[in-house]
C-alpha cells in the first residue's frame, strides 16, 4: 500500500523581487529567515513551520506560502 | 521577542522630526541617516541598517502596525518594480543636487536666505519660527531647509503608502535602501 505523501506549507521568497529590508527577520518566531549579503532574503525550509507571520509582513508581498513534500 | 537599545531608535526618528519644527539647524542630524547605511553597505556588505538600525522604519511599523493606521493591503506591482525603484532614485538623487545647487547659490551670496520647507519639491511652507539666525554663514541655514525638506517629504510619502499599503511599504521605494541594497550587489555579487 502506497504511503500519502504529507504535504506542508513553507515560506517562500521571490529573491529577485525582495528588496532585503528584513522586516520578515524581526517577525519570524523561529529565526528561521536571514538576509543574505544585504541583498535578498532566504528562508530555511527546515524551521519554517510555514506560520505566515513573514508573509503578512512583507512590504513588498514577495513571501508566499507553497506547500512542499515532507 | 527580547527587545533591544536598537528597537527604539523610532523616539530618535521622531524626536528629529519634532525638532525641525523649533530650531531648523537640527536638520543636520539627518545626514547621519545618509551616511550610516551607506557605510555599513560599503564596509560590512549588508544592509543592516534597514534591518536593525531604521528609525523611520520602525515609526512606520509602528504606527501601522500597532497602531493600526494601515490598510494593510497588497503594494501595487509597478511600486516595486526595478523600473520605478530605481526611477525614484534618480529623480531623489536629482532633487537633492538641486537643493545642493540651491544652497551653493546662498553661500555664494548670489541668492538670499530662503526660510521655507518646500514639501513634495513642490510646495512651499512658510518655516521662519524655526530659525532663529547662526553664527555661521545663511548658506549653513539653507542646507538645514533644504535638508529637511528632504526628510519630511519622505515621511509624508512613507505614511501615506503606509496607510494605503502595508506599514513599511515606504521600505520598497526608499532610496537608501535601493542605494544600499545596489552597492551590495555591486560589493558581493551573487547572493
Amino acid at each position: 500500500m502506497n504511503k500519502a505523501v504529507k504535504k506542508k506549507r513553507k515560506a517562500l521568497a521571490a529573491q529577485n523581487d525582495c528588496v532585503a529590508c528584513g522586516c520578515c527577520v524581526k517577525v519570524c518566531p523561529f529565526s528561521a529567515i536571514q538576509i543574505l549579503k544585504g541583498i535578498t532574503a532566504r528562508v530555511d525550509q527546515d524551521k519554517c513551520v510555514g506560520c505566515g507571520k513573514c508573509a503578512k509582513e512583507c512590504p513588498a508581498s514577495i513571501i508566499t506560502l507553497e506547500e512542499v513534500a515532507v | 521577542m527580547k527587545k533591544r537599545w536598537y528597537d527604539y531608535l523610532w523616539i530618535v526618528s521622531l524626536t528629529y522630526l519634532i525638532l525641525g519644527f523649533f530650531n531648523i539647524l537640527f536638520a543636520w542630524l539627518g545626514l547621519l541617516c545618509f551616511f550610516i547605511p551607506l557605510i555599513i553597505s560599503a564596509a560590512a556588505g549588508t544592509k543592516g541598517y534597514c534591518n536593525r538600525y531604521c528609525g523611520r522604519g520602525q515609526l512606520f511599523s509602528l504606527l501601522g502596525g500597532r497602531f493600526g493606521l494601515s490598510r494593510k493591503k497588497d503594494i501595487p506591482r509597478w511600486m516595486k518594480s526595478k523600473w520605478f525603484r530605481y526611477g525614484f532614485l534618480i529623480f531623489f538623487f536629482v532633487m537633492f543636487f538641486q537643493m545642493l545647487w540651491n544652497t551653493y547659490l546662498v553661500f555664494s551670496e548670489a541668492r538670499g536666505l530662503r526660510q521655507a520647507v518646500t514639501l513634495l519639491w513642490t510646495f512651499q511652507l512658510p518655516w521662519h519660527w524655526a530659525y532663529h539666525g547662526t553664527l555661521l554663514h545663511p548658506g549653513v541655514a539653507q542646507f538645514a531647509f533644504g535638508f529637511y525638506s528632504v526628510m519630511l517629504t519622505s515621511t509624508v510619502l512613507g505614511l501615506v503608502t503606509m496607510v494605503l499599503f502595508k506599514p513599511r511599504s515606504w521600505c520598497v521605494y526608499c532610496p537608501m535602501g535601493t542605494m544600499t541594497q545596489l552597492i551590495c550587489k555591486v560589493r558581493n555579487g551573487k547572493p
